[in-house]
């Protein structure tokens, strides 16, 4: 039993997807999607242990042998997003109950689980797997059900943003098949590792230079870099607040994570960054992602869409971190995809709790939430805080690690402009809790907080946000030991 | 094991338990816990005593020496004369914050390593911010929001500097460290950012009497004077910091003359009073190491009773302009003479504390024959006794009838500003009590009638100047250009010419947004604004286009590499 938990893994969701759409049932639909997030999550908690004991985990998926058969590989790195992906699940069903059957038609609730299910196989799918094409086949299934649940928002123009988003994902996803299929065309192998071994003899050709500058695209198109970000904010502003707490916390970060598999594991660091500069392209990309986006994000009306700009920033903080290719820079840029992942899905969970209450995510409607929706606002501030980067909170560590790795790489000025960034993200931040605390609204009926079941799963995630930023043995720990994994030293 | 408490962390808790705790337990809580405080303090052993471990480094929690009980002493006495003061404002969170601040900087006291003293040098900014958004005016929330921002960006600067010189040095130990790279330039940039040091002082006149009458008596004591414990710690005997600090007494020493808001004034003489430790500092020797940590020790009691005093009369008037003011004393008897013994301290009048502190500062000046510092040293002192000595309690509560009647302040105030106003004439009158918790050795006499004939004479002719040249004093109070232009024009254009890049930051977002700023920032919201180009998202063609820009990028790059 022990030895097929990969397959169970992706196979549990996979199948409980359909089941969702048999049983027609929003309770029973909700209840299912919960155990089967919860299960998952015990799933990837005890690969994990599997992992740091034996280092990397091969199993052959259907009893096929790796060159002809789907081999699922689980080494630190991928078994650490998936605790990731399957964590933050866990909490954003069970929180969802309430914000989804207020922000979607009755009768479509069990749809929205299914697709939801669909998606989350496809990201843990994207993670486990060690086999290029089948990353195609999980990149699909994720997105074409994630298109479907964005358009479920309530919100008119959730259609059109959901239409963006396919027209962009394919173009994405496109690019990474013709880049993958280059690859087999030069060595006659999808596998990973059998790549990681064959590419070198063939480093040189042109073929395989265009492989990866498809592959690459392709990537930062999922993972929306700027300016390859457009189609983002209005997915997440538009999808419902559920889709968007965990498109943001999951969706984009495991797409990193295959920007960093792609780039340390198959087609090596010597290649991608030594060779050619890949770093120095992927660098200034994001520094310009920071800046810009940050100041968007500062003049935004519009919360969601105010946090999509902000994860667009943050995505190019860990970006930049990948792209130092160094062991601090690595860890920054892994620690902060879970980092990230926890402060920003408390933040668009608490956008949830307020979208529900107060039914508009628009600043000028959240004056005096500050007292009247004690709880949230709170979790507000201490996600915004991690947003800064402030002493304390999960992202301060982030802020750390990538310190030390400009340091590292002797890029001091980048490393005094990485902390200035962190201004502005002040501001933004500084506009919300202005907002919330310091301006009395006119509106004088009453507002309750928002119900527990929605509380307790935002409070586990603002408590995380904390507990990762005094205690990081768990998140830096395992970030640095992958990060070591794969620069192999 | 009740050494083991991080006295600071005790005020913290605390802090955050005023801010949700029901109505009767306040006050309880709210008095107790700096008595707690008090006693863990003192108990504190030398040597570290509390480890624990952050990322890859030890971190020290706790690590006691004679500097660092001295400041965390004088935080907790002020903790409690502050607690006192502000007792009755239950209502507004500000006590709550208060606290987390005053515990924060206790515990940058104690700590032993840079990334823990860090941490708690973040939370002080935080909990000082919201002091001062606690003010809850409209323009409070304003000059918090400048205030945080200054601090978050001194903050990231010393956080590069910490950074940097772990990473150089390999240690994270917070102790003296050499001024040899830019690590430590940041780090000492960082931190004087804190000092309120020139060219970025403009923070604590701008922020700080924007805050409630009782906000403003705790902002007073913790930001600037554990800026000066730092320095005192890491950068003792560092020769910029003479001159740094010599142009802060100034700085202070004119700006307060030309200000009318009362504790605008103090504010200003916060960043003079500040010089003169940060001067010591550079100084460096035994001497005058003790001379600032004394100094800011007696500094933060008799500043506290000077704002406390000021606090009551705008508690009870709701007026804060001089021009406002006078004649109060005939029915604000105590705070009056509570005033005036702060005053007379600030003005280091002998048999107060000001007195035997500041003292020192001047003798290690002389005693290292740095002339022209010593020479400005006491130049300054006639100056101090001009702008807080005289101006605060002449024109609030004598020169003319304003036609105020405001009764003395509730009880709880007078009782702490009897409790300061005894401290400042205690320590003048028993020197050894001070002198013998100081970090060295103290083999200085302050009272011998040479210096004290001579001290009574400065402070005499310097009051005689102030009455003679009271005109033009009062001239100030509307805003007029006439022959004072000396310190008025000169002065102020001599200040601005040396600090006008910089201060374009503070003081020009300060006064009203300058022209150049606000349309600096209409170009940002041009491009950046929810309808500009870069915040647009819809268009599918573009991403294309922007798809095809960067793979041909990637393209060009590694195929000409």
């Amino acid at each position: 039993m022990l030895s097929q938990l990969p397959a169970l893994q992706v196979v549990i969701p996979l199948i409980a997807a359909p089941l969702c759409v048999i049983l027609r049932n929003k309770e029973i639909s909700c209840l299912v999607s919960q155990a089967v997030s919860i299960v998952s999550f015990l799933i990837s908690l005890i690969l994990l242990q599997q992992v740091l004991n034996q280092n990397v985990i091969s199993y052959a998926l259907g009893g096929w042998l790796a060159p002809i058969g789907i081999e699922y590989r689980l080494d630190i790195l991928n078994t650490f997003i998936l605790v990731i992906v399957s964590g933050i699940s866990s909490i954003v069903t069970i929180y969802s109950k309430k914000s989804i059957e207020h922000e979607i038609d009755s009768e479509k609730i069990y749809l929205f689980y299914t697709g939801y299910l669909l998606m989350f196989s496809g990201l843990l799918g994207m993670s486990i797997t060690g086999d290029a094409f089948n990353v195609f086949v999980f990149i699909e299934i994720s997105s074409l059900s994630s298109y479907a649940m964005i358009a479920m928002g309530k919100d008119r123009r959730a259609v059109s943003a959901s239409f963006t988003y396919l027209v962009m994902g394919t173009v994405g996803a496109t690019f990474f098949l013709i880049g993958v299929g280059l690859m087999y065309a030069m060595t006659g192998t999808l596998n990973m590792a059998d790549l990681a071994e064959r590419l070198p003899k063939v480093y040189e050709t042109k073929a395989i230079l265009v492989s990866f500058a498809f592959i690459s695209i392709g990537i930062l198109l999922k993972l929306a870099l700027f300016p390859l970000h457009l189609w983002l904010p209005n997915a997440y502003t538009y999808a419902p607040s559920v889709v968007s707490a965990f498109l943001s916390a999951t969706a984009t970060k495991v797409a990193i994570y295959l920007l960093i598999r792609f780039g340390y594991t198959v087609f090596g660091s010597d290649f991608v960054f030594i060779k050619y500069p890949t770093a120095e392209i992927l660098a200034s990309l994001a520094i310009v992602a920071i800046i810009v986006c940050s100041l968007v994000a500062i003049f935004q009306t519009n919360i969601k869409r105010l946090l999509a700009f902000s994860s667009l920033a943050q995505v190019g903080y860990i970006i930049l971190g990948i792209s130092l290719n160094n062991l601090n820079g690595l860890t920054a840029a892994i620690v902060h995809i879970f980092n990230h992942a926890i402060s920003k899905g408390a933040l668009f969970l608490a956008m949830g709790c307020i979208a529900l209450v107060i039914g508009s995510v628009k600043i000028k409607d959240m004056e005096g939430l500050g007292k009247k929706m004690p709880f949230t606002a709170f979790a507000i501030v201490i996600g915004g805080l991690s947003l800064i980067g402030v002493p304390l909170t999960a992202g301060f560590i982030s802020k750390w690690y990538i310190i030390l790795g400009a340091l590292d790489k002797g890029w001091w000025v980048l490393a005094i402009l990485l902390l200035l960034t962190s201004l502005l993200a002040l501001v933004y931040v500084w506009r919300i809790i202005e907002a919330m605390y310091f301006r009395s609204s006119e509106n004088v009926y009453k507002i309750n907080e928002a119900p527990i079941s929605m509380l307790i799963p935002m409070y586990v995630l603002v408590i995380m946000t904390i507990y990762f930023g005094i205690e990081t043995s768990f998140s830096a720990g395992l970030a640095s030991e992958a990060a070591k994994f794969l620069i192999g030293t | 094991m009740i050494n083991y408490i991080p006295p600071g962390l005790i005020l913290i808790i605390a802090g955050f338990l005023l801010l949700i705790v029901p109505k009767q337990l306040f006050k309880p809580i709210a008095l107790v816990s700096p008595l707690i405080t008090i006693l863990l303090t003192i108990q504190v052993p030398d040597g570290v005593i509390l480890k624990s471990s952050f990322l890859d480094y030890s971190i020290e929690l706790i690590e006691g020496d004679k500097l660092a009980r001295l400041f965390a002493l004088i935080f907790s006495i002020m903790a409690i004369g502050g607690t006192i003061f502000a007792i009755n404002n239950i209502k507004s969170r500000e006590l709550g914050f208060a606290f987390i601040y005053a515990g924060s900087a206790i515990g940058v006291t104690f700590s032993g390593d840079l990334i823990s003293m860090f941490v708690f040098w973040e939370i002080m900014a935080i909990g000082s911010t919201m002091v001062i958004w606690n003010g809850l005016e409209k323009s409070s929330h304003k000059a918090g929001f400048r205030y945080a921002l200054i601090h978050f960006f001194g903050g990231v600067i010393l956080m590069i500097g910490i950074i940097g010189h772990i990473y150089q040095s390999g240690s994270s130990n917070f102790t003296t460290i050499e001024l040899n790279s830019w690590p430590q330039w940041l780090m000492l940039f960082g931190i004087l950012i804190n000092a309120g040091a020139w060219p970025i002082s403009s923070w604590i006149g701008d922020a700080y009497p924007e805050a409630s009458a009782s906000g403003m008596v705790f902002l007073s004591a913790f930001t600037t004077k554990t800026a000066v414990f730092v320095l005192l710690k890491s950068f003792p005997g560092t020769e910029v910091l003479i001159y740094i600090g010599i142009f802060m007494i100034f700085y202070g020493i004119i700006y307060a003359l030309l200000e009318n808001d009362m504790r605008r004034i103090l504010a200003y003489s916060i960043v003079n009073q500040v010089g003169f430790m940060v001067t010591g500092i550079g100084i460096g020797t035994e001497m005058a190491l003790n001379g600032a940590a004394a100094h800011a020790f007696a500094h933060i009691i008799y500043k506290a009773l000077l704002l406390m005093s000021a606090g009551s009369v705008l508690y009870m008037t709701g007026k804060r302009k001089c021009t406002d003011l006078g004649g109060l004393y005939r029915t604000m008897p105590i705070t009056t003479i509570c005033g005036i013994i702060g005053a007379l301290a600030i003005s280091s009048f002998p048999l107060t504390s000001g007195f035997i502190s500041k003292s020192m500062i001047s003798q290690g000046a002389a005693d290292q024959h740095l002339t022209y510092v010593w020479f400005l040293l006491t130049a300054a002192s006639a100056g101090v006794f001009l702008h807080a000595g005289i101006k605060f309690p002449w024109f609030v509560f004598f020169q003319k009838d304003s036609g105020l009647r405001p009764k003395d302040p509730p009880l709880n105030m007078k009782v702490s500003m009897i409790i300061f106003a005894a401290l400042c004439i205690i320590l003048g009158t028993f020197p050894s009590l001070l002198y013998s918790i100081l970090p060295f050795n103290v083999n200085y006499v302050p009272y011998t009638s040479g210096h004290v004939v001579a001290y009574l004479q400065l402070l005499l002719f310097a009051g005689l100047a102030f009455f003679i040249l009271l005109p033009q004093m009062k001239r100030t109070l509307t805003i007029s250009l006439d022959s004072d232009w000396f310190f008025r024009v000169i002065g102020k254009k001599l200040i601005n010419y040396f600090s006008i890049e910089l201060n374009i930051l503070s003081d020009g977002i300060k006064r009203g947004t300058p022209e150049q700023i606000n349309s600096f920032i209409e170009q940002i919201f041009k491009y950046h604004g929810p309808s500009g180009i870069l915040a647009k998202t819809l268009p599918t063609g573009r991403t294309i286009f922007w798809v095809i820009i960067i793979f041909a990028l990637f393209l060009f790059l590694t195929f000409v590499s």
